[in-house]
């Protein structure tokens, strides 16, 4: 079975964003980018599949800008196969949306006929958590998402999935499209040597256009801002006075 | 314009405070009809229909919608979609999972963790685990929503709508229920509770957790968790506020032993009253904080249990 799994380029979990003051978006010029981290959890459930001989390839695939070839090559030296870039923006602050992404995907999954999608449940940066939906819906496939446990059995996957109150165990048919929540595992780092191999395995250069897929927003950004400031509060010496200050504003 | 709004139901029972706080959002959009969705359906759409601003609740109650699996509810929604310019649920995992599958069959974006209503077509939405707020204009000809309700107050009583059947729609017979895990609790619900105790990593371990349990019921409070503390196997994975977990804004949230990392303020800077308990006085949660105390959790906390 081939696996194929979407990565996406995104500013990095640790840093802290800058809004732009003309209100335009966030600030994303030298700023450190990295693998969103749900995809790099993706990556490793894929190689985790094929070190256990349920899975004989693995493509990485991401959209964007031609940077995110940078984002494929740390999927390469983690372990996958090869990787497949469609350039669909020469700027990094035009985020395709994901029904956009969903549908390049579906025009991957076509052309490759894996048997498994692995994504991430979201990007941290739009926030969306709709890519691996969405793209199941467009396939006609089943979907599980928010997956902390996976389990291939035939033509079958078994699936918990992280979900308010608790946890849900489902079973999808395969084909099947799965997103991967933070507890599903722990991804590895890249060795040097690893790094190293990565720059040899194959990755191949596409465009939206090679797909055909139209990438213009359906969602119009009228303006980004910063959310509002909380006042600056007071730093109390004891519990005692904690305790009265919580009582003075009817919090307890 | 009509609206068309998933409820959230739980069991058979209504989600009262999620499908209310998602009525308000869905109120200035146009008359809000309710799609009471699952295998057991039927008292769930009796009380949405008792909800102000409740024009109409349809009832789908099938064994095929038995917890409510995105394959089977996405086609039900999608046949009742023609009547329909906003199709609207509060932000939960399960709505999640169902509203942006019904998009993508709609060939329409989703809106999601909508936090403001602009007009019939602009939203306001939080990116970048909240550190932007986005105001986006939909193009689309049916708008698909899922609203945060922390940021919407409920919705009270006093509809009286009226109830309808709907028909099941067709079963793609791709998924199936095997059994669920639920964290069985008596304290009040982490995204409806007026107030929110929350532990991290300073806590140490699972059975030093009870003391953060301990100021929780002396509150009345639900429980949080950092990352942190879920990754540590202090606490289960629902308890879990910030960006992937649960968002919160009760009127009062103590933080207790948690840094303040990004991902963690993303689910709980809107709280009315932020109170942080932590020995390290450079944490960033002390930024956040209404109310900062510098201290060891392990004597500060036994002594606020006390004295409250």
């Amino acid at each position: 079975m081939k696996v194929l799994v979407p990565v996406k380029r995104v500013i990095d979990y640790n840093v802290k964003v800058r809004v732009k003051a003309d209100g335009s978006g966030v600030d994303l010029a030298n700023v450190k980018m990295s693998m969103n981290p749900f995809d790099e959890i993706a990556v490793e459930q894929a190689i985790r599949l094929k070190e256990a001989g349920q899975a004989d390839e693995i493509v990485a695939v991401s959209i964007g800008v031609k940077q995110a070839q940078e984002t494929l090559r740390t999927a390469l030296a983690m372990g996958a196969d090869r990787a497949i870039l469609v350039i669909a923006s020469d700027d990094v602050h035009k985020d395709i949306e994901p029904l956009a992404v969903a549908k390049i995907l579906k025009a991957i999954v076509d052309e490759e006929q894996p048997g498994l999608v692995l994504c991430g449940k979201q990007a941290i940066d739009n926030d969306m958590n709709a890519t691996g939906q969405m793209l199941s819906a467009l396939m006609g496939w089943s979907q599980a998402t928010f997956a902390s446990e996976v389990t291939i059995e035939g033509d079958k996957a078994k699936v918990t999935r992280e979900v308010d109150g608790g946890l849900q165990t489902i079973e999808v048919t395969m084909p099947t499209v799965v997103t991967v929540d933070l507890r599903l595992n722990e991804p590895r780092y890249a060795s040097l040597p690893n790094i190293m191999k990565a720059k040899k395995k194959p990755l191949d250069e596409k465009t939206a256009e090679d797909y055909g897929v139209d990438v213009s927003n359906r969602l119009e950004i009228v303006k980004t801002v910063e959310p509002a400031e909380r006042a600056a509060g007071i730093k109390v010496g004891s519990v005692d006075e904690l305790v009265a200050k919580l009582k003075e504003v009817g919090a307890v | 314009m009509a609206v068309l709004l998933l409820a959230e139901i739980d069991g058979g029972e209504l989600a009262q405070d999620a499908t209310a706080k998602a009525i308000s959002g869905a109120k200035a959009l146009g008359d809000v009809t309710v799609l009471a969705v699952g295998a057991s359906a039927k008292a769930a759409a009796e009380a949405a229909a008792k909800i102000d601003g409740v024009a109409k609740v349809l009832v789908a109650e099938d064994a095929l919608y038995g917890h409510r699996l995105a394959e089977p509810v996405a086609v039900l929604i999608v046949s009742l979609a023609g009547d329909y310019s906003h199709i609207v649920a509060p932000a939960t995992t399960d709505a999640k999972n169902i509203m942006p599958r019904v998009a993508a069959l709609l060939d329409v974006m989703v809106l999601t963790d909508v936090t403001a209503v602009v007009d019939a077509d602009t939203f306001e939405r939080p990116i970048y685990a909240g550190n932007a707020i986005q105001t986006v204009k939909s193009k689309d000809a049916t708008k698909v929503i899922t609203f945060r309700t922390s940021t919407f107050g409920a919705a009270g009583e006093g509809g009286s709508a009226a109830v309808a059947d709907v028909a099941a729609a067709a079963n793609p017979g791709l998924s199936e229920w095997v059994e669920d895990a639920m964290a069985a609790s008596d304290r009040p619900e982490l995204t409806s509770a007026g107030v929110v105790v929350s532990g991290g990593r300073g806590v140490g371990s699972k059975v030093d957790f009870a003391i953060i349990e301990t100021l929780a019921d002396k509150l009345g409070a639900a429980v949080g968790a950092s990352r942190a503390a879920v990754d540590s196997g202090y606490a289960p994975n629902d308890w879990q506020v910030g960006q992937t977990g649960k968002v919160v804004a009760p009127e009062l949230y103590v933080a207790i032993g948690i840094s303040g990392a990004i991902q963690h303020l993303a689910g709980m800077k809107d709280s009315k009253v932020i109170v942080a308990i932590n020995k390290d006085e450079e944490a960033p949660i002390l930024q956040v904080a209404d109310y900062g105390l510098v201290a060891d959790l392990f004597t500060a906390v036994p002594e606020l249990i006390e004295k409250l």
